[in-house]
């Protein structure tokens, strides 16, 4: 008994029916979740948090070049700062030779005109602050305690004074050994290119190589179901599923490791939606060319994961990377986004970065649906 | 759709044509100059051991995979051009029955209803009907990966039933699935031939063949013959006796299996079953079967008929008969367990099992999927520690010397189990070097398998690459490396091809004669009765347990006067279902 049944209708119908499965499979099988949700929070924990955390109490040495009785209570207020085991020294050349020998993390000067400067109306203070830059983490760490006492002990002389807090105190930061540092800021936008990454190219290359191991797509392709049906069937839910993770990323970033995001939310997703969809075609190319689980996860890490973390920017800086690398992370998305993402926290939306690295990210994602559309057939062969 | 009164009447569903399927860097191609057809109220059987080429038929047929060169329509239509029309009338079921483990019964046929567009008003009766068919109405939230074998397959089945379909497609549906499945889904599908559905079923199975309104016989990607099987039968018709033996019937088989008239023998019980060459004579008494003993004709089976075709079984008896040093027969048991229990949560899978087996003895171990037979047979080869009871194997205890015990055993896994890009020679090496033997001992150990199995055109082929039968040949061969008193065999013949079957049990044969004991486990039902005792297994306890022609004969009645082993099967597990709790025994 053949069906009449308008062919449009009962495609949409098949659509559904495919990311209902793959809706049922995704929320049944922990290792999609813990992608998705769990990983993003790991990363910026172990990248942004855990090595600060190390620190609570960070060995810094006090260099007092000026004398005067004024700095007795700034003294005392880096003394009380939890943050801080205190060293003070008269002698800056000596704490200095202590910082080289790792025996204190940051050195903090007081300059011999500082409360010359405070008291002089349109005076600088200014603290130097010199920190320890082969642990960047530490370092900016050291430099945003450092900001927060000397801001909190000039308001707090304020009120006792009874006078007008002048301008804050500005800490001037000096990195030593590492000039190109990073912080949770960069960890961010990394951590997101990874967990997209993650999904669109592992996860999507793994779970359709499941289907072939384990004989669900042959029964699937011996049903009326078209073969654009399937591909859609499998690319909208972990499309769903990688924005989902990038929004929960990015207001864990935000909210809980307090990130700055300094661009638009709608750039954020256009930019995503345009990396996600490159790896998603990188995934299902993977997986129709492999077919098993294991050879797919294999090429997946290394087109789509070790190129996300190594030459993406995100770890290691670009620009001081070998010529010859350097050349080749322009044949790999992730640096593009890496760009752009950072591009859209930390500076805001700069047009010609994103224009450029979209341009780009359009450009690879056509690039591999073409290339999917000329492998994928209806076929086991 | 009315049943077709005479189907030669109506265009084949299926036609195939000149068919030839070659796939790329491989030598033979898996499928060379095919003609078949299958009609509708039909069930035609595809058949043929495994690399046959059933499945590449069937994918072509279903327009998974394109024809290298011949012609093939499907109802109506070219699967090359037209795939899709066929997939909308079309049922197909694949080996693995194509089921999302992690979506429930209720969750599979839905998203299979969605994909093959059954509107939403006649969903809930199709449900309906199908659960009902398929006897899953109360599993309907059951996750499919928690199915047994059975189940999982009538859920498959249910699945490509889904729109109706006109043909049915069923690849190797029955393969690892116990009898009382096997004869549910058989039922099932006769339900649906009679209601004018053709089907193409392919089998290993040659019982299962018979059945079959029409066969289709592949081997090595060549059609040997097709039809009815009745008309393959007639071909051996009044060649086929039994001869009763009372002592050394292995002995005597293997004698009878060295003269030119005897194409087939295999042992029933207490009784071997000859295939004689047409117009050959052949005398009991040259066999040594005694005096008085008479050759008594039976019906001829189709696997007699495939044996026949095939050009009957390999001549010579097996050279573990020299090779092998015989064990000396003492009134210790090889295998003893008492009480022998396991416990997986709450779930008992084998519970208080007692048995005994005699050196040199074959003891076959029965029962449906999950009956716990599994279970039991790896807690005796040492592979899985019992929560309680005994259990003796080679005389030492298995709790406290089961490292001991299985330097005297042999274990033959049911997969292929062997290093597959290692050649035959490595791995005989490999396996002899675990065992423990080195230097002279190891050269004479793997020379002497070799030479017992045939190897020697193969030693530097690497494994993976053998066919089947040849697989299991050498997996039996790096079990008996070190001269095991007890041998264990989980499913050692499934989807191997009858042939290679029968020499394989001549090995086994020959091994006991020498004093070896051997523990078997699976679910062909004719080796069953190469057993001199069989353990039917089920719900953890063991229900049955005598030589399989006390197993026939318990299960005699007016209206089964000559019962098969699978009769015997079926009967003893409902009389166990009917039993309050705890009185079988």
């Amino acid at each position: 008994m053949p069906m009449i049944m308008n062919r449009q209708a009962s495609g949409w119908l098949r659509l559904r029916a495919l990311i209902r499965k793959e809706a049922i499979q995704i929320i049944s099988d922990p290792s999609s979740i813990l992608i998705a949700f769990v990983l993003p929070v790991l990363l910026l924990f172990l990248y942004g948090y855990a090595v600060s955390l190390d620190s609570t109490k960070i060995k810094v040495g006090l260099a007092l070049e000026d004398r005067s009785t004024d700095v007795e209570s700034l003294i005392a207020a880096f003394r009380n700062s939890p943050y801080f085991i205190l060293s003070v020294s008269f002698s800056r050349r000596e704490l200095e030779r202590d910082l080289v020998a790792g025996r204190i993390r940051g050195l903090v000067v007081v300059p011999a005109d500082f409360s010359r400067q405070r008291n002089w109306q349109g005076g600088r203070p200014a603290l130097q602050v010199i920190a320890d830059g082969s642990e960047p983490t530490t370092a900016n760490f050291v430099q945003n305690y450092v900001q927060g006492v000397a801001e909190l002990w000039l308001q707090q002389r304020a009120m006792e004074t009874g006078r007008p807090a002048p301008v804050p105190v500005t800490v001037e930061p000096q990195m030593w050994f590492n000039p190109s540092r990073e912080s949770k800021n960069y960890i961010v936008p990394g951590s997101i290119a990874i967990i997209i990454t993650m999904i669109g190219t592992l996860l999507t290359a793994m779970v359709v190589a499941r289907e072939w191991e384990r004989g669900t797509m042959e029964a699937m392709m011996a049903t009326p179901v078209r073969i654009q049906e399937i591909i859609l069937g499998k690319l909208l839910p972990y499309f769903g599923l990688g924005l989902g993770s990038m929004l929960f990323c990015t207001l864990a970033a935000t909210f809980i490791f307090q990130a700055p995001f300094r661009g638009s939310f709608v750039s954020l997703f256009l930019f995503t939606s345009l990396f996600l969809f490159t790896c998603l075609g990188i995934g299902l190319l993977v997986s129709t060319l492999a077919k098993s689980q294991f050879v797919a996860g294999q090429f997946a890490l290394v087109l789509g994961f070790l190129p996300a973390v190594q030459l993406s920017g995100f770890i290691f800086e670009i620009s001081s990377m070998p010529p010859i690398i350097q050349g080749l992370t322009y044949l790999f998305p992730a640096r593009y986004f890496v760009q752009g993402l950072q591009s859209i926290f930390l500076a805001g939306d700069v047009m010609s970065i994103l224009t450029l690295n979209g341009a780009v990210l359009a450009g690879f994602s056509a690039l591999f649906f073409l290339l999917n559309a000329r492998v994928t057939r209806k076929r086991l062969e | 759709m009315s049943r077709q009164p005479c189907p030669n009447d109506v265009p084949p569903l299926v036609t195939v044509r000149g068919l030839a399927k070659r796939f790329p860097k491989t030598r033979r191609p898996a499928l060379d100059g095919i003609d078949a057809e299958v009609r509708a109220g039909r069930i035609t059987g595809l058949v043929g051991p495994d690399g046959a080429g059933k499945t590449t038929l069937i994918r072509v047929i279903a327009g998974l995979l394109t024809a290298s060169q011949g012609e093939v329509e499907v109802l109506g239509f070219d699967p090359a051009v037209a795939a899709e029309k066929i997939h909308d009338r079309c049922g197909y079921m694949p080996q693995r029955f194509g089921l999302y483990e992690e979506l429930s019964v209720i969750q599979n046929l839905s998203l299979y209803a969605d994909l093959r567009g059954v509107p939403g008003e006649e969903r809930a009766p199709t449900f309906e009907r199908l659960l009902r068919f398929t006897d899953l109405q109360r599993f309907t939230d059951r996750k499919a990966g928690a199915l047994s074998g059975g189940m999982k397959q009538k859920l498959g089945l249910a699945c490509a039933l889904l729109s109706r379909p006109a043909l049915l497609l069923l690849d190797e549906p029955s393969v690892g699935v116990d009898p009382i499945s096997r004869r549910e889904l058989w039922a099932m599908v006769k339900e649906l031939v009679g209601e004018g559905i053709g089907v193409l079923w392919s089998t290993a199975y040659l019982d299962e063949a018979e059945l079959c309104d029409e066969v289709i016989l592949l081997n090595e990607g060549r059609k040997l013959c097709s039809g009815p099987p009745e008309e393959l039968t007639k071909t051996v018709e009044s060649r086929t006796f039994t001869l009763a033996v009372h002592d050394g019937r292995r002995k005597i088989l293997a004698r009878a299996l060295q003269q030119d008239a005897v194409i087939d023998g295999v042992i029933q019980g207490e009784r071997i079953r000859l295939v004689l060459r047409e117009g050959d004579r052949f005398e009991p008494a040259s066999v040594g079967a005694g005096s008085g003993t008479e050759l008594r004709p039976v019906n001829p089976r189709f696997e007699d008929a495939f044996i026949d075709a095939l050009g009957g079984v390999p001549k010579g008896e097996s050279a573990v008969t020299q090779a092998m040093q015989p064990v000396f027969l003492d009134e210790k048991p090889a295998i003893e367990c008492e009480d022998l229990t396991k416990r997986f949560g709450d779930f008992v899978a084998a519970d208080r099992v007692t048995f005994s087996v005699p050196k040199g003895e074959i003891f076959g171990l029965l029962g449906p999927n999950g009956a716990g037979k599994s279970t039991t047979f790896k807690m005796l080869c040492g592979l899985l520690r019992p929560s309680g009871g005994q259990a003796r194997v080679a005389g030492y205890d298995l709790r406290r010397a089961a490292s001991q015990a299985r330097n005297r055993i042999g274990y033959m896994a049911q997969k292929f189990s062997l290093y597959g890009n290692l050649t035959v020679q490595q791995n005989l090496e490999f396996f002899a070097g675990i065992y423990g033997l080195a230097g002279k001992r190891r050269r004479e150990a793997v020379s002497r398998m070799v030479e017992i199995f045939g190897f020697k055109d193969q030693v530097n082929l690497a494994s993976g690459q053998l066919p089947l039968g040849f697989k299991q040949r050498l997996a039996m061969a790096c079990s008996l490396m070190h001269e095991p008193d007890v041998l264990f065999l989980d499913e050692p013949t499934s989807g191997v091809d009858p042939i290679a079957r029968r020499e394989f049990w001549t090995h086994i044969n020959a091994l006991v004669e020498k004093g070896r004991t051997v523990m078997v486990t699976t679910h062909f039902m004719d080796e069953a009765e190469y057993c001199d005792r069989v353990a039917l297994i089920y719900r953890g306890r063991v229900i049955a347990l005598a030589s399989p022609d006390e197993l026939k004969r318990s299960v005699r009645s007016s209206a089964c006067a000559d019962p098969t082993m699978e009769d015997a099967f079926i009967a003893l597990i409902r009389r166990s279902d009917q039993q309050p709790a705890g009185a079988a025994g």
